[in-house]
């Protein structure tokens, strides 16, 4: 494959995405109304809300549970969570003794039906290549401190698969209801670069 | 868009990603780029499996070049990506969105898309029907 040339004068991504776009739309290739639905659908109606549900079932219905853990894609479909880059969703199980944290060395490879589309810290370099190299070191620089006893797991997502971690249930949550228990699962707790605090 | 879950809020406050305290696309260039891509997908006009070769090789690219990761923009290679993958398919080659881009560039002050942003800044894709 050749790579892209580049003139000195070359114009800004922004001027160059909407070169493409315009040429796109006169060669009738794409569809307005299509391209902004998308962009609606990603800015507002998929995102980590949809895993925290997942992760809130999880916590109250052992059997979802236990479905959820054997065919991840499969019991998130249960909640009507499907779609791009959900094909293939493995749910990575922390306990007291095991911590997940999921990355794409690659690119950016990130479970969309139930995280939306990835943070910038995600996608960036630094996050990218240290989360391999020093898992506890970056989550104690996010604000994850483990003890040393935890094992640290740390997940390559790729095109064939992503992954979702089910954080533990906090403390003194055991009579909240299920809505309100997806209220306090973050973004941060799903990818596992944070614990979901107590309320 | 079948899989789309109905018994969420369309807009909002409540909207989740931006509840979650951080936007999904830091410009609007990059959710234009991100739903015209997405549209291709759609259209079948590619597979997402090669879009993301293509992403996968220019973020590689990319770090190869800065190893000290300063500067990093995702979606410049996201757009890199999309240019090479529509050059490759004959839909359309660099030049003729260079050209474009200049054309662009060139636009009087008051039609920069900075200015405006967000879709319909193109007087270009006015004019489409």
């Amino acid at each position: 494959m050749t790579a892209v040339p580049r003139a000195h004068d070359h114009p800004d991504a922004a001027l160059r995405a909407e070169a493409l776009e315009s040429l796109l739309l006169e060669r009738g290739l794409i569809d307005l109304n299509v391209v902004e639905g998308l962009i609606g659908r990603y800015e507002n109606d998929v995102g980590p809300m949809n895993g925290a549900r997942v992760i809130a079932k999880a916590w109250t219905d052992a059997d979802y549970r236990e479905r959820l853990l054997e065919d991840g894609t499969a019991a998130i479909g249960e909640l009507g969570y499907s779609g791009p880059q959900g094909e293939h969703i493995e749910v990575l199980e922390n306990s007291d003794k095991v911590h997940n944290v999921v990355v794409c060395t690659l690119c950016s490879c990130y479970p969309w039906p139930v995280l939306g589309l990835p943070p910038s810290w995600y996608k960036d370099p630094a996050y990218r290549a240290r989360i391999v190299r020093e898992p506890r070191q970056v989550l104690a620089e996010m604000g994850l401190a483990l003890d040393d006893d935890v094992e640290i797991r740390v997940w390559d997502s790729s095109s064939e698969v992503r992954y979702l971690v089910l954080p533990e249930r906090p403390d003194g949550t055991s009579d909240m209801s299920e809505e309100d228990l997806a209220a306090l699962v973050t973004r941060d707790a799903m990818v596992g670069v944070a614990r979901v605090a107590a309320p | 868009m079948s899989d789309l879950p109905v018994d969420l809020p369309i807009a909002g406050p409540t909207a989740p990603p931006r509840s979650n305290g951080e936007m999904v696309f830091d410009a609007p260039w990059e959710s234009r780029l991100f739903g015209v891509t997405m549209a291709l997908v759609e259209a079948d006009r590619f597979s997402w499996t090669e879009f993301q070769r293509r992403l996968i090789a220019a973020v590689g690219r990319w770090e190869a070049d800065h190893p000290d990761g300063e500067g990093y923009r995702y979606y410049e290679r996201w757009a890199e990506a999309l240019e090479s993958l529509l050059d490759d398919l004959g839909i359309v080659d660099i030049e003729t969105t260079d050209a474009r881009a200049h054309a662009l560039a060139a636009r009087p002050a008051g039609h920069d898309h900075s200015e405006h942003g967000g879709h319909g800044s193109s007087p270009t894709a006015h004019d489409v029907p």
